[in-house]
């Protein structure tokens, strides 16, 4: 009884304490190691500029994103600096939802941001409208020790037909070794950007010059078809439900030969805390199939200013502080060169330092060189982006189309299904939005 | 005469109602089992239930990085003020529609309960838009607002089936010997309505807690209680399955608390009947 007392007294007590909160920058970001770091040294940032303060709103990437955009479409005002995608970058500077970033000071070096992540942030008009926080592109992770086991050799620059006879042989699954882990599960930004960034290396594209899709294509039938049949022979049961943090468990726990994801995938499995195969890992370009293409993409999280905001000043400061030269040296100073943010400028892949520390980075920085958002895929296209088409009505269509190759790696529907079905999105959606007839 | 109920079937009912029980737990066990586990331990396969190294990391981190009693003030503030209103507008709704009905009475309850039946984003905009002119926007009082509106269909239909229990002949005896309007609801119908209405709150209370759709799209830093709280553990790119876990722990405590000191009100209330 006495503690129940206790304890209704107590919740009493907490229901009349008042809580204020003074006035700050709002910055809304994901839950990603790097921004995590970023929340851990903004004392830096803060001691330099005693006027302002800083308030963090971390979400969940689908949260954040749906959060954003209802605040930045109806000039909410909510938040004053956004953690945004590539892809949501030009679509919102064409809205006029994002203010361009004109000063961010004589010091901040924008010529030093990587050409490949730059020209994907810059607006129609030339101006730049979010700044790079970390980049990455995608690359093949490999086990050394596995592959040396069944004696193969992984070259610096695969075809898909080598990658996939390795993971062919790699494959033990009595032992629960898989030879390829690759994202399965349905979502634009889940197992469309992969299958649409190994779609370029097959030939294949999205939409035709005229807008018109391609899902009824034989490029794509090719290269659905070898992922399928690959991920039932040589991939983890279950696999249309993994995303990159199933397929980053896998990996780490030693259950798969190859794993083909983002760059910055490379800094957990090293990361001999967390991972049980942390000496064993290599590193390859992602793999071609000698058309011209590879599959590697291209991304990049970003700080951008909301057209909303009423702290524009303040918000340019932090944006050139968190995005600087600075800001690179301030990690190294506090938590070492292997955790400094990756991708954004050249300078520190021509550190000496951090190219010791970071096995990885002359990888990273091939990859993100070679992609080419204007130009993805073999033919050409009308649209930006590598594995994602830069319009608005990607997301939902991508999805759509996500769960029907979902399906067909399931063994729900057959790849010329999924493919049929694809299409009939596709040319349903295009038409409601109007850019084909 | 006696029920006879052999020990058979006892055994047979009392492990029914365990296995059910134990099934329902589950997600909040493991949860809570996660928490205590490394980020390594928690994606490891085959999974180890109890025999692994336990560790405070995960909470140690949680704390460093989140103001949790900020998020926690938030909650309570934000699901009992919603409550608390919610029955103040519904004792009177819910005693009018039981002792006075009219032939449409039935509709209007009806007509309430399809308010609940639309997918809340079909209206986010238009709501997002009256609270940024207003001024709501990530305030308490906002989200105080919304969730009653949200809660009161189920706040009247409950008082309704409740009082709709109570023979109407004592309430007109009351009347009979002189009490007003006010009298009877106050001496005469509540304390016979305790048990319902006890219920209904705290059902209300844990309903408002777990709200997720519109305490994440309205708040953004001052008003965010601890659904946005739990949502900032979870992530793209990187391992987050034990943080996550420390984190929901950390946001059902207490709710899970007030809930086991609370079971016989709401066990009394949630089957019908309580006042004959």
């Amino acid at each position: 009884m006495k503690l129940k007392t206790l304890l209704l007294g107590a919740c009493s007590a907490v229901v009349l304490c008042g809580f204020a909160n003074a006035e700050t920058l709002t910055i809304a970001t994901v839950n990603n190691g790097d921004m995590i770091r970023m929340q851990k040294l903004t004392d830096d940032f803060t001691s330099k500029n005693p006027d302002i303060q800083l308030e963090w709103v971390t979400l969940e990437e689908n949260v954040l994103r749906q959060r954003v955009t209802t605040d930045i479409a109806t000039k909410g005002g909510q938040y004053d600096v956004l953690t945004i995608g590539t892809y949501e970058v030009p679509i919102w500077a064409k809205q006029g939802w994002l203010l361009p970033l004109e000063n961010l000071g004589a010091d901040y070096d924008v010529d030093d941001l990587l050409p490949a992540i730059r020209s994907g942030l810059t607006g129609e008009d030339g101006k730049l409208y979010a700044a790079p926080f970390y980049g990455e592109s995608s690359m093949v992770m490999y086990r050394k020790d596995l592959f040396e086991k069944a004696g193969l050799t992984m070259p610096d620059a695969p075809t898909w037909e080598f990658i996939a006879d390795a993971a062919r042989k790699i494959t033990d699954k009595n032992n629960e070794i898989y030879g390829i882990c690759l994202r399965g599960k349905a979502g634009w930004g889940e197992n469309m950007a992969f299958l649409t960034a190994t779609a370029n290396a097959f030939g294949a594209r999205w939409f035709d010059e005229n807008w018109q899709p391609q899902f009824d294509q034989p490029e794509w039938k090719n290269a659905l078809d070898f992922y399928v049949k690959l991920m039932n022979d040589a991939g983890p049961p279950g696999a249309s439900s993994n995303g990159f943090n199933e397929n980053l468990a896998l990996f780490q726990t030693g259950k798969c030969g190859m794993w083909i994801d983002a760059t910055v995938a490379a800094s957990f499995v090293t990361n001999p805390k967390e991972s049980t195969v942390a000496d064993k890992v290599g590193f390859a370009l992602a793999p071609d199939t000698g058309l011209g293409k590879r599959g590697n993409w291209l991304w990049a999280w970003n700080l951008a200013i909301p057209a909303g905001t009423q702290k524009q000043a303040a918000a340019e400061k932090f944006v050139a502080w968190a995005t600087g030269k600075e800001y690179l040296n301030l990690v190294a100073e506090k938590e070492g060169w292997a955790n400094v943010p990756p991708g954004t400028r050249t300078s520190l892949y021509e550190n000496a330092e951090y190219q010791k520390a970071a096995p990885f980075a002359k990888m990273t920085l091939d990859s993100i060189n070679a992609a080419d958002p204007k130009n993805p895929a073999v033919k050409p296209v009308p649209y930006v982006g590598v594995q994602f088409v830069a319009i608005p009505e990607f997301q939902g269509l991508g999805t759509a189309v996500g769960q029907q190759f979902a399906a067909a790696l399931a063994g729900q529907v057959s790849v010329d299904q999924a493919l049929q079905s694809a299409q009939q999105l596709a040319v349903r959606e295009m038409t409601k939005a109007g850019y084909i007839k | 005469m006696a029920r006879n109920v052999s020990t058979q079937r006892k055994i047979v009912v009392t492990v029914a109602a365990w296995a059910i029980g134990i099934l329902i737990f589950f997600p909040i066990l493991w949860t809570f089992l996660t928490s205590f586990k490394t980020e390594a331990q928690a994606i490891a396969s085959p999974p180890s239930l109890f025999f692994f190294d336990w560790t405070m990391e995960n909470y140690h981190e949680v704390q460093a990085r989140s103001d949790y009693f900020k998020h926690f003030m938030n909650s309570v503030v934000i699901s009992i003020g919603s409550t608390l209103l919610g029955l103040i507008i519904a004792i009177p709704s819910a005693w009018a529609m039981a002792f006075s009905p009219t032939p449409k009475t039935k509709d209007v309850l009806m007509w309430m309960l399809s308010t609940k039946m639309m997918p809340p984003v079909g209206v986010l905009v238009p709501m997002y838009l009256i609270f940024r002119n207003t001024g709501l926007l990530d305030t308490r009082l906002g989200l105080v607002i919304v969730l009653t509106l949200i809660n009161l269909p189920i706040i009247i239909w409950m008082l309704y089936t409740y009082f709709k229990e109570i023979p109407g002949e004592i309430l007109e005896a009351a009347r009979m010997d002189g009490a007003s309007l006010a009298k009877e609801i106050i001496y005469v119908l509540t304390p016979m309505a305790i048990p319902g209405i006890a219920s209904t709150l705290l059902l209300n209370i844990i309903l408002a807690w777990n709200e997720a759709f519109w305490t994440l799209n309205l708040t953004a830093s001052k008003a965010a209680p601890l659904t946005a709280f739990i949502a900032s553990y979870s992530s793209p790119e990187g391992l987050f399955y034990a943080k996550l876990s420390a984190a929901s722990t950390m946001a059902i405590a207490p709710i899970l608390i007030l809930g086991w000191f609370s079971q016989k009100q709401l066990v009394r209330g949630l089957t019908f009947g309580a006042v004959k």
